[in-house]
């Protein structure tokens, strides 16, 4: 038991998170690239198109991915800021400083796409849909902690007051989800469910599965990479990221 | 658990569960405005105001679409299998717009209970298909079949 702990707390130290997820970024960068040249060429060249919607269905291959990891990413923020308000986790907060901009960029880019397909199937650009209106508070919501990091004199006040709005914007969370469910809305309900197989032929949402992978492959090398500058930046008047500085130079 | 960490953990699930409850009850009070439209139902029963922006929700009912031939004007039934509204609308809809589609019409209910809609929007359903897979289902269903 002792020993379990111990491994645990080997991967809150900076240092030995610096050193293990180093050897991590590349492998998920390599995964990224493929996964998604392999989910966007499938998908935006050889799926089939939709019956109804003919080729415009086929930015659900970005649009999909994109708004899986704008409510998963926060998600996670939420568990990691959990971590840094009753355990005082440096590297959690490390993690949700990394992911706050990328979270922000899915959210933008699910919004986006969805204006741009909602144009040509619906007939807007933009309605003030239950769904759509949840997803544009999410993006504040990802601001909001971005801008709770800097509004601070202290990394620390900073770094909990961003931790809580995460913990508190989570209950958003569940408004996205089931806003389809709860109230009449333009956006269609999920075409995937974790109860019943997609409303989709395989050729169809198999490069979407692939897509999502890809861009989780690519928030883990994005994350850990500005993970590891910011180690770096907060370590800077340590022995070890000296000495790391010096043998690199 | 350290007595100083339980406590952290008890009062942030304590704020957890009285925003969430907080979120929950202005939730429970806007519902019936978080709704983005109205179902025919709703029209008939006479519960929406008259002359008043609001949107109804529905299907196209098949055979009910008329079009001006001289102007963009058309004319169609929105039906949520209980009830009936007729709908008018000058203008282009939607590429997805056609009988027994999901449509949202965004106007004003006049004295004889017809929406006169300023903005038609099509909605789509999850379920996507290959026109292929599509056509065979059409050619396997009878042709008297519901048409919803």
């Amino acid at each position: 038991m002792k020993s379990r702990w111990n491994w645990l707390h080997q991967w809150a130290s900076p240092r030995w998170f610096y050193r293990r997820s180093g050897a991590c970024i590349p492998w998920c960068a390599v995964a990224a690239a493929g996964l998604l040249a392999v989910a966007l060429v499938w998908g935006l060249a050889f799926a089939p198109p939709d019956y109804q919607q003919g080729d415009s269905f086929r930015i659900f291959y970005i649009h999909l991915p994109a708004a899986v990891l704008a409510q998963s990413v926060f998600a996670g923020m939420a568990v990691a800021a959990l971590v840094v308000l009753v355990w005082r986790v440096k590297l959690a907060d490390l993690f949700i400083r990394a992911a706050a901009p990328f979270g922000a960029s899915m959210t933008a880019l699910a919004l986006g796409t969805g204006a741009i397909w909602g144009k040509p199937a619906w007939g807007t650009w933009w309605e003030w849909d239950a769904r759509l209106t949840a997803t544009l508070v999410q993006f504040f919501l990802y601001l909001g902690v971005i801008g709770m990091h800097g509004a601070f004199g202290s990394t620390r006040t900073g770094g909990r007051a961003a931790a809580l709005v995460c913990v508190l914007g989570a209950l958003n969370l569940p408004i996205i989800k089931f806003s389809v469910n709860w109230w009449h809305t333009l956006h269609q309900p999920a075409t995937f469910t974790l109860t019943a197989p997609p409303a989709m032929p395989a050729e169809m949402w198999l490069p979407a599965l692939v897509a999502v992978l890809g861009f989780y492959a690519l928030f883990a090398a994005v994350v850990l990479f500005q993970m590891q500058s910011e180690i770096l930046y907060r370590e800077r008047h340590t022995d070890w990221v000296r000495r790391l500085v010096d043998g690199a130079a | 658990m350290r007595p100083v960490r339980r406590r952290r953990l008890l009062a942030l699930l304590g704020l957890v569960v009285a925003a969430s409850l907080a979120l929950g009850l202005v939730l429970y009070a806007l519902r019936q405005n978080i709704n983005l439209f109205f179902t025919p139902s709703q029209i008939v029963a006479g519960v929406v105001p008259l002359n008043q922006r609001l949107r109804v929700g529905g299907l196209v009912v098949p055979g009910s679409v008329e079009r001006a031939p001289d102007s963009l004007a058309v004319v169609f039934l929105v039906t949520d299998t209980a009830a009936t509204v007729p709908v008018t609308f000058e203008g282009i809809l939607p590429d997805l717009f056609r009988p027994g589609q999901g449509v949202v019409a965004v106007g004003r209910l006049d004295a004889q209970g017809t929406v006169r809609a300023e903005q038609v929007l099509a909605r789509h359903d999850e379920n996507y298909q290959p026109p292929e897979v599509q056509r065979a289902i059409e050619q396997a269903r009878p042709p008297d079949a519901d048409e919803y």
